[in-house]
């Protein structure tokens, strides 16, 4: 709202140049405003008018200079791929994409073949310098992907069958064969989470420090990492699943089921938020989109569903299987199926995703989780012999901020960051399914009971409708001025008698409650004989 | 095909020597912030929390009187001194750093009912009840600070004698004159032993008067009639006469809108006029549970603080109906006089138990020089505590204080006897607090002239 006024405004004309600048910053300018502008033109109080005026102002100019900055300051350009003639960019592979890009990007393609120690599964840090993998017979390792070195590695000897990292990479959640262990990135087993169970699927709530679980039985559980505390534990009454994943935009946790259903879960209440029948079979894979809208999940029937969050409708549906499902930081999904990948993008900007690129493995490896490292082009998959890293151009978010997220951080700067996420630690009652929410005010209710004035103004308003009705002129002596005035006298009393009935059933209600009372109170036990008889008559 | 992937060099990204500063990068995308709003909450709350941590308002008291503190009086030229006089006479320089005497004038023989000082700081004007005038030189401050009270004369440069005692005096603004309020109001010059002009509207004590720092030739006086009267020199008759219900204890005139003045009136309110349209009240402050002894603004013209008779100091929004802050001490008794120091950032209280006490304007807030870290935190804080101060956790924070028990339980008879009226009309949301009384006052006309033609300048 404030752009269009500062556009509007007669008393500035801009250059040609400037305002060329400015029509290309519009589209930009909207991301930044972060919704619509106000009404003001239906307040009514001045002095509030002009302060929220003020305000809408600087949300305006504020917005501009973040489009500024995004147009000139940032230090890295996205990834992309353009193909010329009749060529089909589904059907370019990796090998051919190494050929045209630097030598610095090709170390983020590559195989890690361990063939005996099960499917791996794994997990990134926040900032996607630092891998968590697991096998399923027991090998952990974090590794540093900049420098390409391991930092651990462990077997635990037991099945391990999720990994998860907590707010750091100095600190890793595995859920193993009994229960869910933390670890210390030198190794060091921190905690063993024996409330949890035997864990299916780890997830960790950023802003809120939860580690969220899923277990054998179908039992959530949250636990605050801080503290220790153990903030909610659900029944969901579901059964087995081991489909969860976090909505990063609202911080919900959404099961898939094997009846077709994706639930939704807060830590503080037992029922799920929403509960939404997304296949006739049961559902495979789950993904969230960075933005919170789009949600995609597959099913058994071959079938792979986008939906949109707000209005929980399907956008689109794409045919095919999908084992593992997941959404890059630019809207990229990957579906991950037996031993073949495939990237959908939403490349004309109109949210219908069509397929962008594939990448087939070896014949027999199966992938079981596919994951996009954030600010950067590539996809890790973990399959069952190993993991694999691709290229997937225009992916990642190529410019990431210091204060969010930094791939290049020192220790000390790591130090800063884990106390002042602990300081904006956010309580578990701010997990709503839209957290935009917080500090809107909720509109007034409007009150049943009338008050005395409000019954009598709305008396009169009725007898003043009615008083001047003017009588047919009776003849042959029926016109007498005692009979006009009775006449008048009933019209009125007719009018208010529905206003004094409901009057009258409004006070029986009231005086109601308290006569029982008062029964009571009348006489104490030992002189109730005294009482009289016309109560009980 | 044409490929590009993010590559990034380590170079670009990271500090060249362990001297430099480390890199910081800013991407203000809102897609890279999830749940923005409830971080944003935590903050407030949190930076509500800090500001009771460090709410340490009272710095010293300034103890020499052995009465009374009945009057202060700013110096306009000189920041760090402070002159009070007392019910015995005595009035004193204070030194409002090292809290102490610098000067001590030998005063009066009764109550000091008045000070004032002139506009180029040089000299004070004190009256009291002993019916004398008094003008004293003010020892001028040196860099190199001498023993503090070697410089004081002992005697005063004059002394006026009038008929009657006198009530208040105040110095022009930028002028020569000084006026004072006892039977009647005086106007004085420096060098004239009897008043130049005199002004009187009916028969009752002035007991207070006020110059108007923008209109040299305005000032505002109150008597004990219940009248707020407006007097112009140049007119030499009263202009406009105000009755209202209760008397008004003291007047001050807003520095930066001098249109605007406020009562502080006996039956516990403020009530600020514009001068030219007195017939409703801009605003009325109601807080107070005992009458408003004393009122001054603060010099950015958009707060002021009030002395009440009930032990405390109360600051007020100049447009707000009820006070943002309340400071109290066991030890402070009925407050007399308060000012607001010149660089609104103090408050000097003068009280009953003999004791100047100095107060921090901003209960919270970080004295001395700010880091531009600091200081942009504490603005952050600042804006985020305001932003969410309507949600209930962080305004039941933010509006706690601590009331003494009696002021506490009158306070809550004040409101259980107003509502018992049927006081105000409940919207359901925001309740803006401004009322009008028009049966409180009515307005006296006296000379032809409308009082805004009177006016020469404008609102910026």
């Amino acid at each position: 709202m404030g752009v269009k006024q500062d556009n509007a405004d007669p008393g500035q004309i801009l250059p040609p140049i400037e305002q060329e600048l400015s029509n290309e910053l519009d589209p930009k300018l909207k991301k930044y405003l972060r919704g619509e502008g106000t009404n003001l033109e239906v307040l009514k109080d001045k002095k509030l008018k002009s302060q929220l005026s003020v305000r809408e102002e600087l949300y305006g100019i504020s917005a501009k200079a973040a489009a500024k900055a995004e147009e000139w300051l940032m230090p890295s350009e996205g990834g992309y791929l353009e193909v010329e003639g009749i060529e089909k960019p589904w059907r370019i592979n990796q090998h051919s994409i190494s050929s045209e890009i630097n030598i610095s990007s090709l170390k983020n393609q590559h195989d890690i073949i361990i063939p005996d120690l099960g499917p791996y599964t794994l997990d990134f840090n926040s900032s996607g310098r630092y891998m968590a993998v697991a096998g399923r017979k027991g090998h952990l390792a974090v590794l540093d992907m900049k420098n390409m070195s391991l930092i651990k590695e462990m077997q635990v000897r037991e099945t391990v069958r999720d990994i998860v990292f907590l707010h750091n990479e100095l600190f890793f959640a595995a859920a193993q064969k009994k229960y869910p262990y933390i670890y210390n990135r030198d190794g060091i087993e921190l905690h063993c989470l024996k409330e949890h169970g035997s864990v299916l699927r780890l997830q960790f709530l950023k802003s809120h420090f939860l580690l969220a679980s899923i277990n054998k039985f179908g039992q959530l559980h949250y636990q605050d990492v801080t503290m220790g505390e153990m903030i909610g534990n659900i029944r969901t009454g579901l059964g087995r699943s081991d489909v969860m994943q976090v909505n990063p935009f609202n911080g919900v946790v959404a099961l898939g089921h094997s009846g077709g259903t994706v639930s939704m879960w807060k830590p503080t209440s037992a029922a799920p938020l929403v509960k939404m029948l997304c296949h006739p079979g049961p559902v495979s894979a789950m993904a969230f989109h960075p933005n919170g809208h789009l949600m995609a999940t597959s099913g058994k029937e071959r079938k792979i569903k986008i939906w949109d969050l707000r209005k929980f409708e399907v956008l689109q549906t794409i045919p095919g299987h999908a084992r593992a499902l997941d959404f890059s930081q630019k809207g990229l999904l990957a579906a991950g199926n037996g031993s073949f990948v495939q990237i959908f993008g939403d490349l004309s900007e109109s949210q219908h995703y069509s397929r962008y690129m594939g990448h087939s493995m070896v014949k027999g490896y199966q992938i079981g989780k596919v994951l996009f490292r954030p600010y950067e082009d590539v996809l890790v998959l973990g399959h069952s012999m190993g993991w694999s890293s691709i290229l997937i151009p225009g992916s990642g978010e190529p410019n990431f901020d210091t204060w969010v997220a930094n791939p290049y951080e020192t220790s000390k700067q790591r130090r800063e960051k884990e106390v002042r996420s602990l300081l904006d630690k956010l309580p578990s009652e701010t997990i709503m399914l839209n957290p935009s929410k917080i500090g809107t005010m909720r509109p007034v209710k409007k009150k049943e009971k009338q008050t005395k004035q409000e019954i009598a103004a709305e008396m009169e308003a009725a007898v003043e409708a009615v008083k001047d009705t003017a009588f047919k002129n009776k003849t042959k002596g029926r016109n007498k001025a005692s009979k006009r005035a009775k006449k008048r006298k009933e019209l009125i009393e007719r009018v208010k008698r529905p206003l004094l009935e409901r009057q009258l059933k409004e006070d029986e209600k009231l005086a109601k409650k308290p006569k029982i009372s008062e029964k009571e109170n009348a006489l104490p036990t030992a002189l109730q004989r005294f009482a009289s008889k016309k109560a009980t008559a | 095909m044409k490929v590009k992937v993010i590559s990034r060099s380590t170079d670009e990204f990271t500090r060249e020597r362990s001297q430099d500063l480390q890199r910081v990068f800013r991407n203000f995308d809102p897609n890279l912030r999830p749940q923005e709003k409830a971080i944003e909450y935590v903050r407030a709350l949190n930076a509500a929390k800090l500001e009771k941590i460090f709410a340490r308002p009272f710095i010293g008291a300034m103890d020499g009187h052995i009465d009374a503190v009945s009057c202060m009086a700013k110096n306009p030229n000189y920041l760090k001194g402070i002159f009070s006089g007392s019910m015995d006479g005595d009035i004193r320089l204070w030194d409002m750093a090292s809290r102490r005497t610098v000067c001590q004038f030998p005063g009066h023989q009764g109550a000091v009912r008045g000070l004032a000082a002139s506009t180029d700081g040089r000299t004070l004007v004190s009256c009291g009840t002993d019916c004398t005038v008094r003008l004293w030189n003010v020892p001028v401050a040196t860099i190199v600070e001498s023993d503090d009270s070697s410089n004081c004369t002992a005697e005063p440069l004059a002394v006026y004698s009038g008929n009657n005692a006198f009530w208040d005096v105040d110095h022009q603004w930028d002028g020569e004159l000084f006026a004072t309020a006892g039977a009647q109001v005086d106007i004085w010059n420096h060098n004239r032993s009897q008043p130049i002009n005199s002004f009187e509207w009916g028969t009752d004590t002035v007991i207070s008067v006020r110059f108007n720092p923008g209109e040299p030739n305005l000032l505002a006086t109150s008597a004990s009639d219940r009248s707020i009267t407006l007097y112009d020199l140049r007119v030499s008759s009263p202009a406009r006469k105000l009755i209202m219900r209760t008397k008004t204890n003291s007047i001050a005139w807003n520095p930066m809108e001098p249109m605007n003045f406020t009562a502080a009136n006996e039956d516990c309110n403020c009530y600020s006029y514009d001068a030219r349209k007195l017939d409703e009240a801009k605003c009325v402050h109601k807080d107070h549970v005992s009458a408003v002894m004393d009122i001054d603004f603060s010099p950015t013209g958009r707060e002021f603080v009030t002395g009440s008779y009930d032990r405390t100091v109360r600051i007020f929004q100049y447009n707000g109906g009820h006070s943002r802050e309340i400071y109290h001490t066991k030890r402070m008794q009925r407050v007399f006089c308060v000012k607001f120091s010149c660089d609104a950032s103090y408050i000097i209280s003068g009280s009953d138990d003999t004791n100047l006490r100095l107060w921090k304007a901003k209960a919270s807030e970080q004295l001395g020089v700010l880091l531009p870290r600091e200081r942009k935190r504490h603005e952050y804080h600042e804006a985020v505590k305001n932003r969410y101060k309507h949600l209930p956790e962080v305004k039941r924070i933010v509006r706690h204080r601590h009331l003494p028990k009696p002021i506490y339980k009158a306070a809550s008879l004040r409101r259980t006897m107003t509502e018992a009226e049927g006081g105000k009309k409940k919207e359901g949301k925001l309740i803006v607090l401004q009322e009008v009384l028009p049966l409180n006052h009515y307005v006296k006309e006296e000379s032809s002239k409308k009082l805004s033609e009177l006016w020469h300048y404008q609102l910026l």
